[in-house]
């Protein structure tokens, strides 16, 4: 370990690449917690925003024209406003409103902290989006399944968890996968209300040791790698839930 | 647009192969048709959704304005105050987003057809860099472009200033650029590979089948997701106020400030500024989902 910290010092001194992630402890402390806070804000909304969708879908059909209408005006406003936007309005403007706690210290804190408002942000953009695909989804699965299933004795309920959602989520798979992408990437976004995310910490590295060229190279190759990262769960996932004859994927 | 005049000229029967001169049609495309579907009915929102919206407005503005006292003015007056400001903001948003969207496309288009080209090498190239700047965060490209390039260039003598926006216009066509490219590369293999045959019995040389029959046909097919990405652009010209660039969502930020800072007065000000792009924004949705319709293709 210590001869890596001393070879990147000698990068520095010889080339002027100064890698402060690598031989400075705190730099490398600091970088890893925000790449930590990215992983673990990508992973919660995915989550969220997964049940979001699966539940969005659901309730699109429903025989209520309330339900029906709260999903669609939802879906429509959160796929054509801006995320950044978004999460102001929810951290700036509702964050304000919403009564204030007492804290473990006594001191009187926010309801939701920035990281929390970022998750309910990211997640409810995301989800609008997911609703969507899971919707397309559905559409896909033959109406004929729908009556066996209803025939067998399934209550609305059971056939869409047990038989259509199944179905459903390996037809759109390939969309899903799309938009869980863009999701780790809108994360970001966090950045603009002080989430110690990997885009913030960077800025903090670079700010201190004025290398910013060489901290955009490492952010955009980390951002790379992780989107690379997910594509790879993602194709496992697809390639595990196959099944031969049916969907993209049960063609290879 | 009416569905004959762009489905005609490929459903008319070719005349007989030795008469075909400049203007026939290639027999080829016979056995695509376009699926008719409903003239486009503008804006295609029913009661049912206006609902939902109308219920999700009420609700924050409930929230806000229950907070608010009687003697300061409403957020609606607030708001109402400030729009010719706001608005120009939101101009400023879209003129970025067209900028950027016109170099990005010319610079995709460029990078499309360099991963369609022969030369290995270059394609390889071109498949990394669409990759490369597909896969990165939009707001990381705009960093990378603020702090890359210098803002101001000196050409024989004379100083070329690069104010912040010009480099968030510069930010923003990166990822578009990557996009535009897939886009391309995604429409020119959609096409079924008996047009490039054809075209090479015909005698074509590659670039004159490129430019003259693949292209052409490809048009149609790119303009949903380029659309598409187009709303995409104009709702991430707001992440140029995180860069100091002065656009709406700064400027809401200022004339909170100027409002006193009131906490109630956010949630209005902020769904003001959601209410506008929702209006831009909406209207392109559907026409993109009408266009996709329109083009769907059926053999």
């Amino acid at each position: 370990m210590e001869m890596v910290s001393e070879w990147f010092r000698e990068l520095y001194e010889t080339t002027g690449i100064n890698l402060t992630i690598v031989y400075d402890a705190y730099d490398r402390q600091r970088f890893l917690s925000g790449l930590g806070m990215t992983v673990y804000l990508s992973v919660v909304c995915i989550f969220i925003s997964l049940v979001i969708g699966a539940v969005g879908a659901w309730a699109q059909g429903s025989p209520l024209r309330i339900v029906r209408a709260l999903v669609n005006g939802f879906v429509i406003i959160f796929r054509n406003t801006p995320p950044l936007v978004q999460i102001f309005f929810f951290y700036f403007g509702l964050g304000q409103i919403l009564p204030r706690i007492e804290g473990a210290d006594g001191m009187r804190v926010p309801l939701l902290s920035n990281v929390q408002w970022a998750i309910v942000s990211l997640s409810l953009f995301a989800g609008a989006f997911n609703v969507e695909i899971f919707r397309s989804g559905l559409e896909a699965v033959p109406r004929t399944t729908t009556e066996a299933a209803e025939a067998l004795g399934y209550t609305r309920l059971g056939v869409y968890r047990h038989v259509l959602l199944p179905l459903a989520l390996r037809i759109c798979l390939p969309a899903l996968n799309n938009n869980l992408v863009n999701l780790l990437k809108t994360t970001t976004l966090a950045y603009a209300i002080a989430v110690p995310e990997t885009l913030y910490v960077s800025k903090q590295i670079w700010t201190d040791s004025q290398n910013v060229p060489v901290m955009m190279i490492v952010l955009l190759i980390v951002y790379t790698a992780l989107v690379g990262m997910l594509v790879f769960i993602m194709h496992r996932w697809e390639k595990m839930l196959a099944i031969p004859g049916f969907g993209q994927a049960g063609a290879k | 647009m009416s569905k004959s005049s762009l489905s005609a000229p490929l459903v008319v029967a070719p005349p007989a192969a030795t008469a075909a001169g400049p203007d026939s049609v290639l027999p080829v495309l016979l056995p695509y048709r376009l699926r008719p579907t409903a003239p486009l009915r503008w804006p295609r929102l029913g009661l049912i959704s206006w609902v939902g919206i109308a219920g999700l407005a009420l609700f924050i503005g409930g929230v806000a304005h229950a907070q608010s006292g009687a003697d300061r003015l409403s957020a609606i007056a607030v708001i109402w105050k400030w729009s010719p400001l706001l608005l120009s903001g939101f101009a400023f948003n879209i003129l970025i987003s067209v900028l950027s969207m016109s170099l990005g496309t010319v610079a995709g288009l460029a990078l499309g057809l360099a991963q369609l080209g022969e030369n290995a090498l270059l394609r390889k190239a071109a498949w990394g860099a669409t990759q490369f700047f597909r896969n990165a965060p939009w707001l990381v490209l705009l960093f990378f472009a603020m702090f890359m390039i210098p803002f101001q260039f000196r050409i024989f003598g004379t100083t070329i200033p690069f104010p912040d926006w010009v480099k968030a216009v510069i930010g923003f066509a990166l990822p578009v650029m990557a996009n535009v490219s897939e886009i391309v590369r995604g429409a020119v293999a959609s096409l079924p590979s008996g047009q490039w045959e054809a075209a090479e019995s015909l005698a074509f040389s590659r670039r004159q089948t490129m430019w003259r029959i693949i292209l052409p046909q490809c048009i149609k097919r790119m303009l949903p997701p380029w659309m598409n990405l187009y709303s995409l652009v104009t709702m991430a010209t707001v992440q140029a106020s995180i860069v100091g660039v002065t656009e709406m969502l700064t400027l809401t930020a200022q004339v909170h400030a100027a409002e006193g800072g009131r906490p109630d007065l956010l949630a209005p000000l902020y769904g003001f500024a959601m209410l506008c792009f929702f209006l831009y924004c909406y209207p392109i949705e559907r026409f993109t989902l009408y266009l996709e319709r329109r083009f769907q293709l059926h053999q």
